[in-house]
C-alpha cells in the first residue's frame, strides 16, 4: 500500500563533497563514548564506576525520570572516565574497548506469539529502547504509553544527505525483522516514508504501509511526513526511529545481543574521498578519521549530524547516538570587505537571486559556516513559509516560542514541529534568527509548564 | 597596514570596559559597513544563506534608483519646460539635483542621527531599515517642501512612527508613509493644491503645476498628456512617483532577486484594475470615467504599490495574507481617488489604511490554520 505527496515548500542544498558509494569497515575503535547531550533532558543514574570493567550491551546509567529506560555499552571493556561539567553535570561516558567481546545474552523470543509487554520490556533491557523517540517533543518515547503510529523516514533529504538504501541493502532481513517486532506494539500502524526513486525499497518493503515522499528537503524529515499522512493531535504520541536502529532491534531479536553497529557518511567539501563507514555507536572520531584525506592548512567544523541541524564536535570527541553522518565544513572566520553588496562574493551561494551564484545552481557548492551578517530584528516576512511545508504558520510559532505563550503555541501547531523541521529557517533568514534554538527552547518550557 | 588591521586598531576603545564602550553599537554599524563580520554560526544551522539585511536593504536602493534618477531628471525638465526657455537634458538634472539632493542629505541626517542615538542608548545593532526610508521619504515629496518639513517630517516618522513601537521590524506603519502623511495634514499648504509639484510654480509667471488627478477631480480632462507621457512619466507630481517606466524596472529588480512580495505588487495591480473597471463602466464624472488602464500608470499608484505596500513590516506578513493585502491596496486606492476629491491621490491613504488592517488579515488567515488543526484534532483547545 503505498500513496504518493508531493511537498512544495523546501529548498534542496546541494553541497560538494557527498559521500561516494563505498563502504569500508573500520575496526573496534579502542575509546569510545556515550555523550549525555543525545539523549535530550535525560537525567542519568549511573549504574557504573570508573575502572569497572563492562559487557556489551550491560547497563551504564538509567533515566531518573523512568528507571526502565536504560542505556548500555556499545562494547565490551571498561569504563574509563565519567566527565563532568558544571554542577558536575555528566557530559561524557568514556568507554576504553577490549578485544574479549564480553556480552549480554538475552533469550531469543519466538516473534509468532510475542505481545506488546514482552517487546516493550525486552527493548528497555536491552537498552535499545533510547532508539525511539516520540513526537510531540522529539525526546525518548515513554514506554507507559500508546503510540498513535509509528514512522519510519527511510530516506534523508537534508543536504550531503545520507544513502539509506545503500547502508542497508546488506542488511534488509533485520530491517524488516526490526519492523516486525514494530509492527507487534502498533499493529498495522508502522508506517514508512520513502523516496520516489528509492525503487529498491519499493521493491523490497512492498508488504509494509508506505508513502512515497517527493520535492526538496524538509520532505526526508519524519515530522514533516507524518504531518501529510496522519497529523498529531494533542494528547497523542507518535513514535519515531531511524532506519538502522530499526536493524539493530531486529538483531536483537533475532540473536538475542545488543549490536549497535553504525554506518557513516563522512562528507562536506574539504573531504577529499568522502565515504561510507561501519562501525559502532560512540566511536572515536579519529579512529574513522584516519581513512580520509582532507584539503590541508584549514580550521574545520565536524559536526554529528546534518550541517542543517547537526551538532558540532571536536575532532578528539565522538560518534553521535543518532546520526548516520558525520559533515564537515571549512570554518567560515574571516571577514568580507564590503561583502553585503549584491553581486559581490559570488561564491556565497544565496536563494536570493543577489550574487550571481544562481547561475551554477546544478553544481554542487561550497558552504562554510560564516554567518554572513549580524542577527537583525524580523524584517523579511513571508520568508519562513516558503521553507515549511506544513500548515502551521513558522514565524508565528517562533515568535510565540520567544515569548513562552503556552496556549498559542498549542494553538499554532507545536505538538507537530521538531527543532530540526526549522533547520532551513534558520539556514535562509535574512535576519539570522536561531529558529531551531527558540523552538527547542519552547518545546523545553512547554515540557516544563505541563508535564 | 592593511584595512582590516586599521579597523582593528580602531575598534580597541569601543571595546568591553574602555573609554567608548557605550557606542559600540555606532562603531559597529561603521566596521560591518565596511566588512561582513566574521562571526560563524554558534547554534542551530551551520551553514547560512548569503543574505541579510543589509543586502536586503541596498537592493531596495538599487531598485528605487532608476526612479531617482529619472524623478530628478523630470523635475528639472518639468520646471525648465514650462518656463519656455531652451534647455539641454543637462540642464534639466542640473536643476533636479539641486532641488533634491539636499532633501536627500537632510533626511538621512536627521533619521540615522536618530537611529544611531536610539541603538546607541537601547544598546543593540544599527538595523538597516532607514537606509530605504532615507531615501523614499524624499522621493516621495513635492519638490518645493522647505528642508525643514523634511526634517521635521522624518523625524516624526522615525520617533513616532518606529521607534515608539520599538525599532525596526516592530512599527504598524510604514514609516515612509508616515512622514508624508505628516507632512499632509501638517503643512497642507505645501503638500496638496495646484502650486506645488513643479519646481517654483508658485513663483515663476506662466508655470502650472496641476497634477493629472489635481485636474481630474477638478472635474477637468487631462487632454495635454497623451498615455505615453504617463507611462514614463514626463509629467507634474511628487519627485519620483511619476514615471511606471522606471517603476517597472525597480519592480523587476525586485522581483527577480526574490526581495520583493510579487504577490502584493500582482494583487494591487489586479485590484486596481478591476475597481478602475467597474468605476469606467459607472462613469458618473472625469475621475469615474478615467480609463482603469490610466489609474494604474498616473499619480503615486505604481511607485506605492512596489515599493511602499510591499515593505514587509507593515505588510501583511503571512503569503495568503499578502494577496488579500495587496488587492485590498489596490481597491481602496481607487475608491479613495474616486469618492475622496479632497485627496485626489489615493495611494498613501490606501496603504497606511491596510498597514493598520494587515495584523487583523493575518490573524484571519492563520485562524484558518488553527480552525483546520482544531477540527482535525477534534478537541476543544481553549480560544484566546
Amino acid at each position: 500500500m503505498s500513496t504518493d505527496i508531493r511537498i512544495k515548500n523546501g529548498l534542496s542544498i546541494n553541497i560538494k563533497g557527498v559521500a561516494d558509494k563505498e563502504l569500508k569497515k573500520v575496526p573496534l575503535p579502542t575509546q569510545l563514548a556515550l555523550i549525555l547531550d543525545d539523549f535530550h533532558l535525560i537525567v542519568p543514574k549511573l549504574l557504573v564506576k570508573e575502572g569497572q570493567s563492562i559487557k556489551r550491551g550491560q547497563p551504564i546509567f538509567y533515566s531518573k525520570s523512568n528507571e526502565e529506560i536504560k542505556f548500555v555499552s556499545p562494547s565490551s571493556g571498561v569504563i574509563e572516565k565519567i566527565t563532568r561539567g558544571d554542577r558536575r553535570k555528566i557530559i561524557e561516558i568514556l568507554i576504553k574497548t577490549d578485544k574479549k567481546d564480553l556480552k549480554v545474552k538475552h533469550k531469543i523470543p519466538n516473534l509468532n506469539n510475542l505481545k506488546k509487554d514482552q517487546v516493550v520490556k525486552l527493548l528497555l533491557e536491552s537498552g535499545c529502547w533510547p532508539f525511539i523517540k516520540q513526537r510531540p517533543f522529539d525526546i525518548i518515547a515513554n514506554p507507559d504509553e500508546k503510540p498513535k503510529s509509528i514512522h519510519v523516514s527511510c530516506f534523508d533529504s537534508a543536504p550531503l544527505s545520507v544513502d539509506f538504501e545503500f547502508i542497508l541493502k546488506d542488511r534488509m532481513d533485520l530491517f524488516k525483522a526490526g519492523l516486525d517486532v514494530l509492527e507487534i506494539i502498533c499493529p498495522k500502524n508502522v508506517n514508512l516514508g520513502i523516496k520516489k526513486s528509492q525503487t529498491f525499497f519499493k521493491e523490497q518493503l512492498s508488504n509494509y504501509k508506505s508513502t512515497v515522499f517527493e520535492g526538496p528537503h524538509p520532505s526526508g524529515n519524519v515530522g514533516v511526513q507524518i504531518h501529510h499522512v496522519n497529523p498529531i493531535s494533542s494528547g497523542e504520541s507518535v513514535w519515531i526511529l531511524k532506519p538502522e536502529d530499526v536493524c539493530t532491534i531486529g538483531n536483537l531479536f533475532l540473536e538475542g545481543e545488543y549490536i549497535p553497529t553504525r554506518t557513516i557518511a563522512v562528507s562536506g567539501p574539504p573531504v577529499k574521498n568522502p565515504k561510507y563507514f561501519r562501525t559502532i555507536i560512540g566511536a572515536k572520531i579519529e579512529s574513522i578519521l584516519k581513512n580520509i584525506n582532507f584539503q590541508k592548512n584549514q580550521s574545520l567544523r565536524l559536526i554529528n549530524g546534518d550541517v542543517l541541524s547537526g551538532k558540532s564536535v571536536g575532532i578528539d570527541k565522538f560518534i553521535g547516538f543518532y546520526n548516520n553522518n558525520l559533515s564537515i565544513l571549512k570554518e567560515g572566520n574571516h571577514f568580507k570587505l564590503f561583502g553585503w553588496i549584491p553581486f559581490i562574493n559570488n561564491s556565497v551561494p544565496s536563494i536570493y537571486r543577489s550574487s550571481f551564484n544562481w547561475l551554477s545552481s546544478s553544481k554542487p557548492k561550497e558552504y562554510d559556516t560564516n554567518l554572513n551578517g549580524e542577527e537583525r530584528a524580523f524584517v523579511v516576512t513571508g520568508e519562513m513559509e516558503k521553507f515549511f511545508p506544513m500548515d502551521i504558520y513558522p514565524m508565528q510559532l517562533v515568535k510565540e516560542c520567544m515569548i513562552g505563550n503556552i496556549e498559542k503555541m498549542e494553538r499554532l501547531g507545536i505538538y507537530e514541529v521538531a527543532p530540526e523541521d526549522f533547520g532551513l529557517i534558520d539556514y535562509a533568514s535574512s535576519s539570522k534568527i536561531e529558529a531551531q534554538t527558540i523552538v527547542r527552547n519552547g518545546i523545553d518550557f512547554l515540557i516544563k509548564e505541563t508535564l | 597596514m592593511d584595512l582590516r588591521g586599521l579597523v582593528e586598531k580602531m575598534k580597541t576603545p569601543f571595546d568591553k570596559g574602555q573609554k567608548f564602550e557605550k557606542l559600540y553599537p555606532a562603531f559597529n554599524a561603521f566596521e560591518t559597513f565596511l566588512f561582513v563580520p566574521n562571526h560563524t554560526s554558534k547554534t542551530g544551522s551551520h551553514i547560512r544563506d548569503a543574505i541579510d539585511l543589509k543586502r536586503v536593504m541596498i537592493t531596495v536602493i538599487i531598485a528605487l534608483l532608476p526612479a531617482l534618477v529619472y524623478g530628478i531628471y523630470n523635475t528639472g525638465y518639468q520646471y525648465l519646460y514650462q518656463t519656455g526657455e531652451t534647455f539641454s537634458t543637462f540642464d534639466a538634472f542640473l536643476h533636479g539635483s539641486y532641488k533634491i539632493l539636499p532633501m536627500i542629505a537632510v533626511s538621512y541626517i536627521v533619521g540615522l542621527g536618530i537611529e544611531f542615538a536610539f541603538a546607541v542608548f537601547r544598546g543593540h545593532q544599527v538595523n538597516e531599515g532607514y537606509l530605504v526610508t532615507g531615501l523614499l521619504i524624499p522621493m516621495i515629496m513635492p519638490v518645493d517642501i522647505p528642508l525643514w518639513m523634511v526634517g521635521v517630517s522624518v523625524a516624526f516618522a522615525v520617533l513616532i512612527g518606529k521607534e515608539a513601537f520599538g525599532g525596526t521590524g516592530m512599527n504598524i506603519l510604514n514609516p515612509a508613509l508616515t512622514a508624508r502623511a505628516f507632512a499632509f495634514f501638517a503643512y497642507p499648504t505645501y503638500m496638496s493644491g495646484n502650486q506645488v509639484w513643479v519646481s517654483e510654480a508658485s513663483n515663476v509667471d506662466g508655470v502650472s503645476g496641476e497634477t493629472i488627478l489635481g485636474m481630474l477631480a477638478a472635474g477637468n480632462s487631462p487632454e495635454q498628456y497623451s498615455v505615453m507621457e504617463m507611462f514614463i512619466g514626463s509629467i507634474p507630481g511628487s519627485i519620483a512617483e511619476t514615471s511606471t517606466l522606471m517603476v517597472l524596472i525597480g519592480a523587476a529588480i525586485l522581483i527577480y532577486t526574490g526581495v520583493g512580495s510579487w504577490r502584493i505588487m500582482v494583487g494591487s495591480i489586479i485590484g486596481a484594475a478591476v475597481t478602475g473597471f467597474l468605476f469606467n463602466l459607472w462613469g458618473a464624472n472625469e475621475l469615474m470615467s478615467f480609463s482603469w488602464f490610466n489609474h494604474l500608470i498616473v499619480g503615486g499608484f505604481a511607485f506605492g504599490v512596489v515599493f511602499m505596500a510591499t515593505d514587509p513590516v507593515s505588510a501583511a506578513q503571512t503569503l495568503k495574507g499578502k494577496w488579500i493585502y495587496g488587492l485590498l491596496v489596490g481597491i481602496f486606492c481607487i475608491l479613495i481617488r474616486v469618492f475622496n476629491p479632497a485627496y485626489p491621490e489615493g495611494v498613501m491613504l490606501a496603504i497606511l489604511l491596510m498597514n493598520v488592517f494587515a495584523p487583523t488579515i493575518d490573524h484571519y488567515v492563520i485562524e484558518a490554520s488553527v480552525k483546520r488543526r482544531e477540527k482535525r484534532f477534534n478537541t476543544k483547545l481553549k480560544t484566546v
